[in-house]
């Protein structure tokens, strides 16, 4: 089957330009009076805000973020070899499985040191 | 372009067009403009229409009417909401990160925009039926957490930023058990095109051999929209509305529909990979467009089991959100894997 390279690249243009178009129309539609500071300070339920917003985060996120990439990769891996098992032999069937219970293992070792717990 | 993709008529159009002496490669063109402006247009409808269904069907399970007011059954309420909001002023704060922050709306609209190009609406309405169609689906799908970081950085704001970083880490999360729930899916049809899925569940359909994976692929949807019992990252009691508390007017607009068009979309892709897609009894009466319609029916009925869960279940802690994809959803998935196998080992015994 030969994929259609062209409605590839227009699509994504026409959802762009569906986004810009609803963007131009509210911008024509819209009052623009002159916004005062306290229009735009940060929103915090009434109460000024205090201190810093970027601040350094929680670890918890990096380390999903970790296991993620991990599994994410392995997910990809694991596409082509589905796809094709209909032409693959009992090979690959083995192959595969032993893949993801090598997997398996770095995921309860994750889990032992505590990864997939949230503190 | 084959037969079966942009939207059927696509011999007829260009054929017309180039008739009229437009040249070939603009007729292409112009076709295919016109189908993705014909999909914004079915999406913006479908997207008025959900709001409408949740509304009401929040308001009748909790004893109350819905909206009812503006026109007939309320009929009108959403369009006079999407008429009203576009004529709102936009404020950008002034700490924000501007570039960033003005960004964020068309990264999630455009990411989810996307997924509507490889939905098979009817055997011929599909915009591009790519050959990694499933692959293509999961991979824009998650592209959203992008957007939504991106709002969160940009707003400067600590709802946002704590409602963004939430909603990252449970798409993020919950990414992988459905990435690998569809791998019984991609086994089962032997093809990632969404065409050839829908294609291949002529006599059966999936969610008699992947019970599981429809279960876990559900879940999963439900957590990638961030909707109910998911739906920390926008938690009204503690952060006002998470990652768009700073957005008015049509910027929030574009969060709004995106979040509408992926629900729908997260159930077109169960309709299509687990319910059959488009087939169903076809009747005489306009034989061409029952496809569509029982695509449809099958559809809004999925999102209707959504929003049954978001206006009947509780919003879980994170903590439980978390273990529960980590520890529960991923094995469940590599069995469902397993499981699989084991399914096309069955097949190719009795020689199917």
């Amino acid at each position: 089957m030969q994929p259609d390279l062209t409605g590839l690249a227009v699509y994504p243009l026409v959802v762009v330009g569906f986004t810009a178009l609803a963007m131009g129309a509210a911008w024509l539609l819209r009052p623009k009076p002159r916004q005062t500071a306290l229009k735009r300070s940060t929103y915090e339920s009434g109460i000024p805000t205090t201190g810093e917003t970027w601040v350094r985060f929680r670890m918890s996120y990096y380390l999903y973020a970790l296991v993620f990439v991990v599994f994410d990769v392995e997910a990809a891996f694991l596409y082509p070899w589905a796809v094709a098992l209909h032409q693959l032999g009992t090979f690959a069937f083995v192959e595969a499985i032993l893949f993801i219970l090598i997997l398996l293992v770095g995921w309860g070792y994750a889990w032992k040191e505590g990864a997939l717990e949230w503190k | 372009m084959g037969a079966h993709q942009g939207l059927g008529a696509y011999q007829a159009i260009v054929g017309w067009m180039t008739g009229l002496g437009v040249p070939d490669w603009l007729a292409g063109i112009l076709y295919r403009v016109g189908a993705g402006l014909l999909m914004m247009v079915f999406i913006s409808v479908v997207v008025l229409w959900l709001i409408y269904m949740l509304r009401k069907e929040m308001g009748h399970m909790q004893l109350r009417m819905g909206p009812n007011v503006t026109g007939p059954l309320g009929l009108f309420q959403t369009v006079a909401d999407a008429i009203k909001i576009l004529t709102k002023e936009d404020i950008i704060p002034a700490a924000a990160d501007r570039p960033i922050f003005m960004l964020a709306p068309f990264v999630v609209f455009f990411s989810t925009g996307m997924l509507y190009m490889v939905l098979p609406l009817a055997p011929t309405w599909i915009i591009n039926n790519v050959n990694v169609g499933l692959l293509f689906f999961v991979a824009f799908g998650s592209l959203t957490a992008f957007g939504i970081m991106m709002a969160g950085w940009g707003s400067n704001n600590k709802y946002s930023l704590v409602g963004g970083m939430r909603s990252v880490a449970q798409i993020v999360s919950y990414e992988v058990p459905m990435v690998l729930s569809l791998l019984g899916v991609a086994m089962l049809a032997g093809t990632l095109s969404t065409g050839g899925i829908v294609g291949a569940q002529r006599h059966v359909w999936f969610i008699l051999l992947q019970p599981l994976g429809f279960l876990i692929y559900f879940l999963c949807g439900l957590a990638e929209t961030n909707q109910t019992p998911f739906d920390l990252p926008e938690g009204e009691s503690e952060l006002v509305s998470g990652f768009n508390t700073e957005y008015s007017g049509m910027r929030f607009a574009l969060f709004y529909l995106a979040e509408f068009a992926n629900s729908f979309a997260i159930s077109a892709m169960i309709t299509t990979l687990f319910l059959g897609g488009w087939h169903g009894p076809v009747l005489p009466f306009l034989p061409w467009l029952w496809p569509f319609i029982w695509f449809m029916v099958k559809t809004l009925l999925v999102v209707f089991v959504m929003y049954w869960i978001r206006s009947t279940w509780l919003r879980l802690r994170i903590d439980q959100v978390m273990s529960l994809t980590w520890k529960v959803l991923v094995p469940l998935a590599l069995l469902n894997v397993f499981i699989s196998v084991g399914e096309m080992a069955i097949v190719r015994v009795i020689g199917g």
